[in-house]
């Protein structure tokens, strides 16, 4: 310390107050990321408490159709004459839970390939880069719904297994998207000069792959990840809608939307309710993923 | 100009093996367009405690060269051939998993760029310290303070505090401080300094030149120093090897080389650099036309189209390296070297591109 400093930094003699850029790294999140999180973090608590809470799920016949607030029920009875209020609780649970899922499994599978093929450069490498692209080339929606035919051929399985099934289809669906977009920026990180300056410290291969390039991988898979559980939870309401989601008695979002459909002219509020709830949590994630990737984003901090 | 440094006296007994040896070492990649010859049997050693620089202009195949030494170049796509001989071992044939010993605790290279040479989000502390645990099997603590040090001998001020720092935090002298010590940390007997202070400031430079120069005399390794400007090697290399179209047209002690250059080269080379006796606006002498392509270089000296002396022989035969009959320790590979009684005065002046 007592060598003269050689740099434009002022150097020992102030004791620096952080970095320059310091500032940067404490930026605030403002109060929409906050409303999102909270918002959920208030599904995923009800995902994990809703079936424990006890709640009334008996049909009703007067409750049937009837409109919000109506005796007490504050979102009204869905078309079965049940509670809707509790029905849209318990229903968070299969929403949050096979979206969740299907995209944890997605991001880990399609990051881990996605990595593979756009840092070693062999042949199986190039030909998973192939096998992204035909998959990819499937609209989405029909190859979740092939996959889910496919695999819940047998109508008798649980709704456990179809729950299974529905992730894992809607996994499968997900790991071309989410492998393409880790092998764009792999491709991008794997080439700069720190890259070969830890091979020039003699690092393995997978060293490298794992504690270079990923960390900067990541905010970018994140941020998609966020969208695609938004996308998830849209399609697995898709699916129910086509009656091919999950058991019609598994309460979910897209079942009461799939189910509340035929009531749609005469009490709109059974579509309208869960709806709402799906919106509202589609926004917070597609907000937060943006939110995490600008705040995350470390070049454009420093730049 | 002469830098006799203290270190050319250290004793290097007669016969004893050089750190590096390089003989006639080929390295030509498949493109596609054809093989690109980008080094073209080079040969040289370098003992330890010694700088050895290595001038050329862009496309010479002088970072080509520092990497083939180094065995980083792509393997499916290069084709080499020769022999590096590190410490009296033939290092040639080595695969990735017999460098990856060598490299970082044998060898170890310094790059061109700081600012993309570290990783943007990893604390500079761990990228320090994650090769001393790697290769050194030091603990958490040992390796901490192993990386204080290290950022102490490079000259960074408060080097506890910065190994918690991020690249972006630092300026561009500081991270290549930060990737010279990284560079250093295993203690490598061999240093590669491939353009490592092309993108600084000027004022910057001398200091991580001479910061360079010191950390090789202390560590006494060897230093390969590559660099487009005959300015930075005149000052930190005992030796200087010129480079052009993949071979070395000229080679001998500093000294020697800028006081009896015999390559028109070379001699072009440090025309091109300002001076500052030169009244300001002066025209610089650059070189005219472009370096040869490496894909079909030309018949004869390489240097011929563009060499104010050349004559009919030159365009039909390649000089080869030939050993200056006055001085033993200098060598060049041209037909009509400067100050030679065949020369012909240049028919044409330099053009000025």
């Amino acid at each position: 310390m007592t060598a003269p400093s050689s740099d434009s930094q002022p150097a020992a003699a102030t004791p620096v107050p952080e970095a320059p850029h310091a500032a940067g790294t404490k930026k605030r999140l403002g109060i929409g990321a906050w409303l999102c999180m909270g918002w959920l973090g208030l599904m995923i608590v009800i995902a994990v408490i809703g079936p424990w809470l006890g709640l009334d799920t008996s049909s009703n016949f007067e409750l049937k159709g009837q409109p919000p607030f109506w005796n007490g029920h504050i979102l009204g009875g869905d078309g079965l004459g049940r509670d809707l209020f509790n029905q849209i609780i318990l229903a968070t649970r299969a929403s949050i839970f096979v979206s969740f899922s299907a995209i944890i499994i997605g991001t880990v599978v399609g990051g881990f390939l996605g990595l593979i093929s756009g840092y070693f450069r062999n042949r199986f490498a190039g030909a998973l880069g192939s096998v992204f692209d035909i998959l990819l080339a499937y609209p989405p929606i029909v190859l979740a719904l092939t996959l889910v035919s496919v695999f819940a051929s047998d109508p008798s399985g649980s709704g456990f297994q179809r729950e299974m099934v529905v992730i894992i289809s809607l996994a499968i669906v997900s790991v071309p998207i989410l492998a393409r977009i880790t092998r764009a920026n792999t491709l991008v990180w794997a080439d700069r000069e720190f890259v070969h300056a830890a091979e020039a410290m003699g690092a393995s291969k997978w060293r490298i792959l794992f504690r270079e390039i990923l960390p900067n991988v990541v905010p970018a898979m994140l941020a998609f990840s966020m969208l695609g559980i938004a996308v998830a939870i849209v399609a697995e309401a898709a699916l129910s809608v086509l009656a091919v989601g999950l058991k019609a008695d598994t309460p979910s979002w897209g079942n009461i939307i799939s189910t509340g459909r035929d009531d749609l002219a005469s009490s709109p509020n059974i579509v309208f309710s869960a709806v709402a709830v799906l919106f509202l949590t589609v926004l917070s994630l597609n907000y937060l993923g943006d939110v995490i990737r600008a705040h995350f984003d470390v070049k454009e901090a420093a730049l | 100009m002469t830098t006799t440094t203290p270190e050319a006296a250290v004793p290097n007994p007669p016969g004893s093996t050089p750190l590096l040896e390089v003989r006639d070492l080929v390295t030509h990649f498949r493109s596609p367009r054809g093989l690109v010859q980008a080094v073209n049997g080079v040969s040289f050693s370098l003992q330890r405690g010694r700088t050895l620089g290595i001038v050329g202009e862009s496309g010479s195949g002088k970072s080509v060269l520092s990497r083939s030494i180094m065995g980083l170049n792509p393997r499916s796509t290069s084709i080499r051939s020769g022999q590096v001989v590190f410490e009296g071992r033939d290092i040639s044939d080595l695969d990735d998993s017999a460098f990856r010993e060598l490299w970082g605790k044998q060898m170890s290279m310094v790059f061109q760029d700081p600012m993309t040479s570290l990783n943007p989000v990893m604390r500079v502390g761990r990228q320090i310290t994650e090769s001393l645990r790697h290769h050194l099997d030091m603990d958490r603590d040992q390796a901490k303070q192993t990386a204080i040090e290290l950022l102490r001998a490079v000259r960074i001020p408060e080097p506890e505090r910065r190994l918690r720092a991020y690249p972006h935090e630092m300026s561009g002298g500081m991270r290549q401080r930060v990737v010279i010590a990284i560079a250093l940390a295993c203690g490598p007997k061999l240093l590669m300094a491939d353009e490592p202070t092309t993108a600084l400031d000027v004022t910057v430079q001398a200091q991580v030149l001479d910061l360079l120069d010191e950390q090789r005399r202390d560590r006494f390794m060897g230093m390969i120093l590559v660099t487009h400007d005959l300015g930075v090697v005149a000052n930190h290399a005992d030796e200087i090897a010129v480079m052009y179209a993949g071979r070395i047209v000229e080679k001998a002690p500093t000294s020697v080389l800028f006081h009896h250059m015999k390559m028109p080269y070379t001699q072009a080379l440090l025309r091109a650099i300002p001076r500052i006796e030169m009244p300001s606006h002066t025209r610089l002498d650059a070189i005219g036309g472009r370096p040869p392509d490496l894909v079909n270089p030309p018949a004869g000296c390489a240097f011929s189209p563009r060499c104010p002396y050349a004559q009919e022989r030159c365009f039909v035969d390649a000089p080869a390296l030939q050993v200056d009959p006055a001085d033993p320790s200098h060598s060049f590979a041209c037909h009509f070297p400067l100050e030679s009684p065949d020369q012909v005065p240049p028919a044409k002046p330099m053009e000025v591109a």
